[in-house]
C-alpha cells in the first residue's frame, strides 16, 4: 500500500496530492496529515471519488487514514 | 441539501447581514467589513503610514482574531506551527495588500460592493477568478512553499492574539504618544477612515464573524479553488448566501445604487480592476487562503499566516507611502508599475518553488 505524507502542508496541497496519487491508478493508500481541516477536506474528498475512508489514528498533532475502494 | 452546505449557507446570510448593519452604523459604504482596508487602516493609526484620510484602529480586525481563537483554543485546533517558507509568505502578503489597494478591497469586499450594485467589483471578480486559474497553474506544476512543523511551545500564537488585544487596548485607552506630531495613535478626520460603526458594535461584529469563518473555513479563493480542482461547491455556497443577504438589504434599505460611476469607495479604472484582484487571488492560492482566511489561521496558531498578516500590514504601509494605492480618481502611476510587477515577481516565485519530482 502506498504512502502519503501531507503534514503541515498548506491548502489545497493536501488535497491535490491525494488526488495525484488516485489519478495513478491507487486504489489503496495510507495518508498521514497534520491539521484537522486537512484530515476533513482530504476525507471529503476521497468520499466523493468513492473511496472508504477508514481513521487509523487521530492525535492532537498527526491524524492517519486508509483510504480503499 | 446536507446539514454542512446548510451550514455553509446560513454562515453567508449572518455574515452579510452584519456586514450591512456596520454601514448602518457608520462604516464607509459597501464596507461592512475588508480585511485589506481595515488593515491598511490600522497601519495608518499606528502610525505606519501617513495618508490621513485612512487612519483607524478598526475593531472589527480584532474581533476576528478574538472570536477564531476562542473556536480554535475551545476545540484544540489552536497550536503554533510554520516554517513554510515565512519570509516568502511575507513577501506575498505584501503584494497581496498591494492588489488589493489598487482594486480598493479585498476579495470579501469585493463581494459586499456587487451586493451594493457596484458593477466595478464584478470586473474585479473576474480578476480574481483568473488570478486564481492563474495560481492554480503553478499549483498543478508542483508549487509547494513546504511543510509547517508543529513549535515546541504555542508561545508565538499567544503573542499573535495578545498583541491583536494590545492594539484594542491603545484605541479603547485613547493614549496618544506624540501629541505634538498628532499621534500615534492616528484618527482621520475625514472619510472613510473617519466613517466607523461604533467601537462595541464592530467589535462584537468581528467576534461573530471570527467564530463563524473559523468553524466554516471560509476563504473566497478556497471557494473558487475547490470549485476549479476538485468540482466543490459547499464553500461557494457561503459567499452566494452572503451576496444575496447584501444585495437584499441593500435594495430594502435604499442602498443599492447599479452602475459604475459613483460608488463608494471605489474607481473605473476596469483593467487595473481586473488586475487589482487578479494578483490578490494569484498570491491567495500560493498562500493557501484570501486575507480573511490568512487572519483566521493566524489566530489559530499558523505562525506562517501570522507573518503573511504582517506582510499584509507592512504592505498596506508601503502601499500608501509610496503612492501604490488608488483612490476614487483610479489607480496611480506607481501603483500601475508595482501592480504588473508584482504580478511578474509572485509568478517566478510560483515557478520558482515548484517540486522537482511532483
Amino acid at each position: 500500500m502506498d504512502i502519503l505524507d501531507v503534514r503541515g502542508l498548506s491548502c489545497p496541497l493536501p488535497v491535490l496530492k491525494t488526488k495525484k496519487a488516485l489519478e495513478k491508478g491507487c486504489q489503496e493508500l495510507e495518508i498521514i496529515g497534520s491539521s484537522k481541516v486537512s484530515r476533513e477536506n482530504v476525507s471529503k474528498f476521497a468520499t466523493s471519488q468513492g473511496f472508504t475512508v477508514k481513521l487509523v489514528s487521530d492525535q492532537p498533532d498527526e491524524w492517519n487514514i486508509i483510504i480503499n475502494k | 441539501m446536507d446539514r454542512g452546505k446548510m451550514l455553509m449557507i446560513a454562515t453567508g446570510v449572518i455574515i452579510g447581514g452584519l456586514a450591512v448593519l456596520l454601514v448602518a452604523q457608520g462604516n464607509p459604504g459597501n464596507m461592512g467589513y475588508c480585511i485589506a482596508c481595515f488593515l491598511r487602516d490600522t497601519a495608518g493609526a499606528l502610525g505606519f503610514h501617513r495618508a490621513s484620510a485612512v487612519q483607524y484602529v478598526r475593531p472589527e480586525l480584532i474581533g476576528l482574531v478574538i472570536g477564531a481563537f476562542v473556536v480554535a483554543f475551545s476545540t484544540g485546533e489552536f497550536k503554533s506551527r510554520g516554517g513554510s517558507s515565512t519570509f516568502v509568505r511575507f513577501v506575498l502578503g505584501i503584494f497581496m495588500m498591494i492588489g488589493a489597494l489598487v482594486f480598493l478591497g479585498c476579495p470579501l469586499r469585493d463581494i459586499l460592493r456587487m451586493g451594493g450594485g457596484d458593477l466595478n467589483a464584478v470586473v474585479g471578480l473576474a480578476g480574481f477568478i483568473v488570478g486564481i486559474l492563474w495560481g492554480i497553474f503553478f499549483l498543478k506544476r508542483g508549487f509547494n512553499l513546504g511543510a509547517a512543523k508543529s513549535e515546541p511551545t504555542s508561545a508565538g500564537g499567544y503573542v499573535y492574539i495578545l498583541t491583536a488585544v494590545l492594539v484594542l487596548g491603545l484605541l479603547l485607552a485613547g493614549i496618544n504618544f506624540n501629541p505634538a506630531g498628532g499621534g500615534p495613535l492616528f484618527f482621520s478626520t475625514t472619510a472613510p477612515g473617519s466613517l466607523h460603526a461604533p467601537v462595541w458594535i464592530a467589535l462584537g461584529a468581528g467576534v461573530v464573524v471570527g467564530i463563524l469563518a473559523q468553524r466554516a473555513r471560509l476563504c473566497l479563493s478556497g471557494g473558487f479553488r475547490d470549485f476549479f480542482l476538485i468540482r466543490d461547491t459547499t464553500m461557494l455556497l457561503a459567499y452566494g448566501g452572503l451576496f444575496l443577504t447584501v444585495l437584499i438589504l441593500n435594495i430594502y434599505l435604499g442602498k443599492f445604487n447599479l452602475g459604475f460611476a459613483n460608488q463608494p469607495i471605489a474607481h473605473t479604472n476596469h483593467i487595473f480592476n481586473f488586475l487589482g484582484l487578479f494578483l490578490v487571488g494569484q498570491c491567495a492560492v500560493l498562500l493557501g487562503g484570501c486575507p480573511l482566511r490568512q487572519m483566521i489561521l493566524g489566530s489559530e496558531g499558523d505562525m506562517d499566516a501570522a507573518a503573511t498578516v504582517v506582510g499584509m500590514i507592512a504592505g498596506a504601509a508601503l502601499a500608501h507611502n509610496f503612492m501604490l494605492a488608488s483612490s476614487a480618481k483610479g489607480a496611480t502611476y506607481y501603483g500601475e508599475i508595482a501592480l504588473i510587477a508584482g504580478i511578474v515577481i509572485v509568478s517566478i516565485i510560483g515557478w520558482a518553488y515548484r517540486e522537482v519530482d511532483a
